[in-house]
């Protein structure tokens, strides 16, 4: 498939901002008052994020303006499902922030904080299940898509939180160092079994069940244009090997081992904090490019030959 | 319940691209149009094409055979394109069964073609919209045209009779005999999309050397 820059940035924007909420609530769940001012922080830099993802997303559209129609079809499609969880979690997290400025009674914060949990899931959920459900793309076709999503994005937004508790809550970065270094962990070996199990995938389609004709010798010789075509373009990354092999090789580095180290050994400074992030964050921008890139569509066998 | 479909034999295809260009012609002009083409005379030209013809040669040489091999949506009985469209402009019609693109509700988000595993559907580059084989569902109930003209472009156009145009759910249509006397099979069966669209294989007519 060929990697949209808008699907990429809506994608990691939104992951590493439902990690953030995801992050700040657990503070404020464990430490009570104490954390307001992380919370609120947490929940403005949060919607910076998703507001930017959701303004990247509209570049994917042909007709942006009718955009309003996705939200009709959520009994079968899991992209609108997302259309309908996204802007309801930026509410919630709104009014999860609001709810902190304003000092409502506790139980009230926490029962928006916990419906702004249950919306967190529910978004990465539909985000992979958007590509997990489409069977014939067997790279996405497994539970680890899903996983995946809610792990990696989990994981960069736990990253972000160690800065920002740095300025807002001291106390908490180290805690919040060493959860991100964990779940970092375990998001970083379930990429790599998605990997091993992609690396082992046969493609169900051939050319023989393509065209229906029971040989194992057949090639194609015209696709029926000399030029190009929506086929042709939307369905090939087209990039040589190199270069996707290199998208591979950057995020297995970038997107855990180097913001790993300088989460546990980068000397605890806000700078090595923001360079964790920033270099994950790029990480995963190349992961979420290989993600498509990887997946093999099956109407590709039929436009193999331009004579 | 109806379910209208094209029998393609691939025995009497001869590639001329007659149905391509004869259905360019009428859906650029029809209800589905416009299907836009970008820079038609230069060096590097695209378009919107419901149908194109592919060739594939079987086999090893000298033992090779060349297929010419008709491409166009084959409107599933369980198409996959339709469950995924975000706003209902992807649509199966329950009385003939064809599945088609409401072009004023699309929004372009492309999620419909990556569901389609035979990549039978384009998006117009000017329109901006998703676009499919109809199969010409403004020419075959209109009523003005003479009953022998009630069938998709492609069809008319076909100089050796190669597509067959009926409904597969009635025993007696001329594509159910075919498909039943001349071992009709559908595309990629591993998907379980059902496709209304059927092929007839290559056969021995006794003439070859």
């Amino acid at each position: 498939m060929r990697p949209a820059w808008s699907v990429i940035l809506l994608t990691t924007l939104i992951g590493a901002a439902q990690g953030l909420f995801l992050a700040a609530f657990a503070v404020d769940f464990l430490k009570a008052n104490s954390a307001k001012t992380m919370v609120i922080a947490s929940c403005a830099i949060s919607l910076l994020l998703l507001a930017a993802g959701l303004v990247a997303s509209f570049f994917h559209l042909g007709r942006p303006e009718r955009a309003w129609r996705t939200a009709s079809q959520w009994r079968t499609s899991w992209l609108s499902r997302e259309v309908i969880v996204l802007p309801a979690f930026m509410g919630m997290v709104f009014l999860y922030g609001v709810l902190h400025v304003l000092e409502v009674e506790r139980k009230f914060v926490m029962t928006a904080g916990l419906a702004g949990v249950a919306l967190c899931i529910a978004l990465f959920v539909c985000t992979g299940m958007i590509y997990a459900c489409l069977k014939f793309l067997q790279e996405w076709h497994s539970a680890l898509t899903p996983l995946n999503y809610l792990l990696l994005g989990t994981a960069s937004g736990c990253t972000l939180a160690v800065p920002v508790a740095v300025l807002t809550f001291p106390q908490f970065a180290g805690v919040l160092a060493l959860a991100a270094f964990s779940i970092g962990a375990v998001a970083y070996l379930m990429r790599c079994a998605s990997l091993v199990r992609n690396a082992r995938l046969r493609p169900k389609s051939t050319p023989a069940t393509a065209i229906g004709i029971d040989h194992p010798r057949i090639v194609q010789k015209a696709q029926g244009f000399m030029g190009g075509s929506f086929n042709t373009r939307e369905f090939f990354h087209g990039r040589p090997d190199r270069v996707v092999r290199a998208a591979r090789w950057a995020f297995l580095i970038l997107a855990f081992p180097v913001p790993a180290w300088l989460l546990g050994w980068g000397g605890g400074s806000l700078q090595a904090y923001v360079a964790a992030f920033a270099i994950q964050f790029a990480g995963l921008l190349a992961e979420r490019w290989y993600f498509f890139a990887e997946a093999r569509h099956p109407q590709n066998l039929y436009y193999q030959s331009m004579a | 319940m109806k379910q209208l479909a094209l029998v393609i034999d691939l025995n009497v295809c001869v590639g001329c691209h007659a149905c391509v260009t004869s259905c360019k012609e009428w859906n650029n002009a029809g209800a589905a149009g416009p299907l836009s083409d970008q820079n038609p005379y230069g060096k590097d030209p695209s378009g919107t094409f419901f149908n194109r013809v592919q060739t594939f040669e079987v086999g090893e040489f000298p033992n090779t055979e060349t297929v010419h091999f008709p491409k166009s949506c084959l409107h599933c009985e369980d198409p996959p394109c339709v469950p995924v469209c975000p706003t209902g402009a992807s649509y199966k019609r329950a009385e003939d069964g064809i599945v088609l693109v409401d072009y004023d509700k699309c929004i372009g988000c492309k999620y419909c073609a990556w569901a389609c595993p035979y990549g039978a559907r384009e998006m117009d580059q000017q329109e901006k919209v998703m676009t499919k084989c109809t199969l010409c569902v403004d020419r075959i109930y209109d009523e003005l045209l003479p009953p022998q003209d009630r069938q998709p472009a492609c069809v008319m156009a076909c100089p050796t009779n190669a597509r067959l145009f009926g409904d597969i759910h009635d025993p007696e249509s001329v594509v159910s005999r075919a498909i039943r006397d001349n071992g009709g099979y559908a595309l990629m069966p591993e998907w379980e999309t059902k496709p209304a669209n059927h092929y007839l294989p290559r056969r021995k007519t006794g003439y070859e050397e």
